[in-house]
Formats: C-alpha cells, sequence, structure tokens
C-alpha cells in the first residue's frame, strides 16, 4: 500500500506516495534523489541515516516515510545549499575529521542538531553525543576534534 | 534489510486505535516510537499484516502530576520526559534513568509507552517501573485495566497487554520525602543496553531504612526485584557492612543469563558490585533529601 504525504525537506516543499513499508533514509534516497543521507546498517545501530527532523536529530532508517509527513527534514545537502561550507564542516574539513566518508552525513547531522542545543559544549559531552554514531576509520579522534574546533570558532567570531 | 510490505493505519483517538486492534489482534503490531520495532521489522524478526502507528493520537502524550502519582502518556517521547521538570522533581528514578537509554537520535523518537511495552528485559525503563510499583493503564473495547507492574512483565519481550488492548498510560508514584534514589548500569559503551542494570531506591525516616527497593535490568527474561535484600534493609540503618550482605542476598540465587558481553557468573559479580554502589549512592541521595 502507498500513502500520499507533504513534507518539507531543506526548506522545500516535496510530495510522494511511498510504500507504507517505506523508511524515512529511502525515501530521501530513492525518491528524492538525496543520497547523501547514507544507509549502513538498516536496524538502528550506526547513525549514518541521522537526519534533523523537526529540530531533532532522528535516525531516518527507524522511521517511516509516512510518519514524516508535515514535518521539517534536513538531510546534510541542507546545511551548505550555496555550496559553501558551515562552521562545523569546515571545522571538521580542517581537522581531517573523515576518511572514507561514509560515516559522516551521520555525525555531521548529529552534531549539527546537538551543537544547536549545546553551543559551548565540552570534550566530555561531545563524545557522549556521538556514541550513536559508528566509525571505522578514524578512532573517532579526529571527529571529536573538529567538532570541538566547530565550537571554538563559533566562540570566536 | 528493507521492511517487509505491511498495511498501515495511523488512528487519531485512542477509540479509533482499540477498534482497529480488536479487528487485527495478533495480526497487528502498534507502532509508537518505533525504536525498537522497526529493527525488529528489518531483521524479520516480527511479521506483522498491519502496523498501528499511534503518534496521531493527541492524548496520548503527556506528563501529569496528580494525588502523589506522576502519569506519563503512551506515546510521550523519551526526551520530552528526560526535559520535565514534574518528572525530575517527583519521579528522580525515572529521571536518573532517562539519560541512559540508547543515545540521544533514539530517545528523540522513543517512547516511554513503546519501551514498556516492548518489555526488552536489559532495558531501563522495565526496571525503573518494577522498582517503583508502577501501574500500567491499557484499554480495549470492553474498558479500562490497570496492571501493577509485578504482573505486567510475563517473559521476554512478553507483557500481560491482550492483543486486542492498547497501553495508553504508566503510572509513578511520586517520591516522598527521605527518599534516595540511584540508577547504576554496566555497559559496553554509553548508550548501549546494560550487561546489568539496577534501579534503587532508600527511604530514611529518622536514620532508619523505611522502604527499599531494588530491581535488575539484564539479569534474567524480565526485570526482577530483589525481595530478600529489600527485607533485610528495612529496619535497619545504612552501613558498608549491611550494604554487603544485602549485595549479597541480591544476587545469591541468581542465575542471569550469559552471552557474548558476560558470562553468568560475570553477570552475578556486576550485579553485587552495583547493589553496594547504587544502595550507597541512594543514601547519600536521601541524606541529602530529608
Amino acid at each position: 500500500m502507498t500513502v500520499d504525504i507533504t513534507l518539507s525537506v531543506n526548506g522545500a516543499t516535496r510530495t510522494g506516495s511511498p510504500e507504507a513499508r517505506k523508511t524515512l533514509a529511502d525515501f530521501l534516497r530513492d525518491d528524492l534523489n538525496l543520497t547523501g543521507t547514507h544507509l549502513g546498517c538498516e536496524h538502528g545501530v550506526c547513525g549514518a541515516c541521522t537526519v534533523i527532523v523537526d529540530g531533532r536529530a532522528v535516525r531516518s532508517c527507524l522511521m517511516l516515510a509516512v510518519q514524516a509527513a508535515g514535518s521539517e527534514v534536513t538531510t546534510v545537502e541542507g546545511l551548505a545549499p550555496d555550496g559553501e561550507l558551515g562552521t562545523l564542516q569546515q571545522a571538521m574539513w580542517d581537522s581531517h575529521s573523515f576518511q572514507c566518508g561514509f560515516c559522516t552525513p551521520g555525525f555531521v547531522m548529529q552534531a549539527t542538531a546537538f551543537l544547536r542545543a549545546h553551543p559551548d559544549a565540552d570534550e566530555q559531552q561531545i563524545r557522549e553525543a556521538l556514541s550513536g554514531n559508528i566509525c571505522r576509520c578514524t578512532g573517532y579522534q579526529s571527529i571529536i576534534d573538529g567538532v570541538l574546533l566547530a565550537v571554538e570558532r563559533a566562540r570566536q567570531s | 534489510m528493507k521492511l517487509p510490505p505491511v498495511e498501515y493505519e495511523a488512528p487519531t483517538t485512542v477509540a479509533e486505535a482499540v477498534d482497529l486492534l480488536a479487528e487485527h489482534t495478533d495480526e497487528a503490531s502498534v507502532l509508537a516510537g518505533g525504536q525498537s520495532l522497526i529493527p525488529l521489522l528489518a531483521l524479520r524478526l516480527a511479521h506483522p499484516a498491519v502496523l498501528i502507528d499511534i503518534n496521531g493520537i493527541d492524548e496520548l502524550s503527556g506528563v501529569s502530576a496528580t494525588n502523589g502519582w506522576v502519569a506519563i502518556g503512551a506515546t510521550t517521547r523519551e526526551y520530552v520526559a528526560e526535559e520535565s521538570g514534574t518528572l525530575a522533581d517527583a519521579v528522580p528514578l525515572l529521571a536518573a534513568a532517562l539519560p541512559l537509554i540508547g543515545h540521544e537520535a533514539i530517545r528523540n523518537r522513543g517512547t516511554i509507552g513503546g519501551s514498556l511495552a516492548h518489555a526488552d528485559p536489559a532495558a531501563e525503563l522495565p526496571a525503573v517501573a518494577r522498582a517503583l510499583d508502577a501501574e500500567f493503564v491499557v484499554r480495549g473495547q470492553s474498558g479500562e485495566r490497570i496492571i501493577p507492574a509485578a504482573g505486567w512483565f510475563e517473559g521476554y519481550l512478553t507483557t500481560s497487554r491482550g492483543p486486542d488492548e492498547l497501553l495508553v498510560e504508566v503510572r509513578f508514584p511520586a517520591a516522598g520525602p527521605g527518599t534516595g534514589i540511584s540508577f547504576q548500569e554496566v555497559a559496553r559503551r554509553h548508550g548501549d543496553f546494560a550487561i546489568v542494570g539496577l534501579a534503587a531506591s532508600l527511604t530514611l525516616t529518622g536514620g532508619t531504612i523505611s522502604d527499599a527497593r531494588l530491581a535488575f535490568a539484564g539479569m534474567s527474561d524480565v526485570p526482577v526485584r530483589a525481595g530478600g535484600a529489600e527485607d533485610l534493609l528495612v529496619g535497619e540503618a545504612p552501613s558498608a557492612e549491611l550494604f554487603d550482605e544485602a549485595a549479597r542476598r541480591a544476587t545469591d540465587d541468581m542465575d542471569p543469563p550469559a552471552d557474548l558481553h558476560g558470562s553468568s557468573d560475570y553477570r552475578k559479580k556486576v550485579a553485587a558490585a552495583l547493589v553496594r554502589r547504587g544502595l550507597r549512592a541512594a543514601a547519600d541521595n536521601a541524606y541529602e533529601r530529608q
């Protein structure tokens, strides 16, 4: 069965008729062609598919597309609409936060939502906030460094 | 994996949801926050023909305090409960357990009722509900029933909710003066399921323990109370020796499960350590609140 939905994605109104069983992640990737959102485990463990729904980070593989009807969704594509990196993205770039890049959108979206709520976060808080995202390349240190650098730069500006 | 094909219903009132449950009973799964159910679907461990999504039922969400009880609507999201001042004041044990559930993104969708209806024995909320003797309010076509926590958890992922009933609310008793709490757990990483968890509550009246509550997560196929240890504690003054003896009594006749995270023996040792730690922390907390 399919369900007609209307939602806002990265500021634009989008409509679709996903199957009821289709996750928000697959809807974003397959129906809206927003393939910046990555799917790792598809059962809520790895965090790669994290997007922001109505201001809060959620796992788009654990939410049905039909459940996002009427919501405001932000994906990694919505962070730099003009092609210019934001403070967090630039800080992570400068810190060599990522290697292969598969987990990147999940970490960036989780950190984006977290820093909005906790702009002065310390290292321990950042580690806890990112503890639900898995990276198999970096050992995490460079990711934490990137988020800390973003906090520092935001404080100075 | 992708989810299997499934029909989808989104009622907007409890009455509608109850009618749908009566129509589909065993064929239906109730979808709340989805943080446990969607993985079960993805892994083909659940095969419902119909999902009844209750997120659109406004009357099921909210936290309210009346007559010494705090009532939490079934679809109240865990982050909402975590941010509730009412809950932090009245049910501090629950407030202490909430931040330990999964990760932030999980708590942003996960619900209080969903976790308690899913009834994972290693999860935090079932242990808290069992420790505090929470009450579960379920509604079916024949009306409403109130089920005490002692009768709610029947087995691994199994509760006494009938297939045609909907969990609508969970009620927790408010902590009185002199009640101190602690939630302890050992997990591989922050946010992982506890290898062992402990919900502890002690009430001190004039330097003597007048009420003691200890409930374990991860030690059985349901959350379990340590009744023998509780009986030992009541009437005594807090001391390190007393807490050592309570830890022994709480764990001596336990036969916890073994898995790749820990053997049965290891779980018993961790549980005893958590009892000592939890009682010490709860007693300190009780002195502060006296």
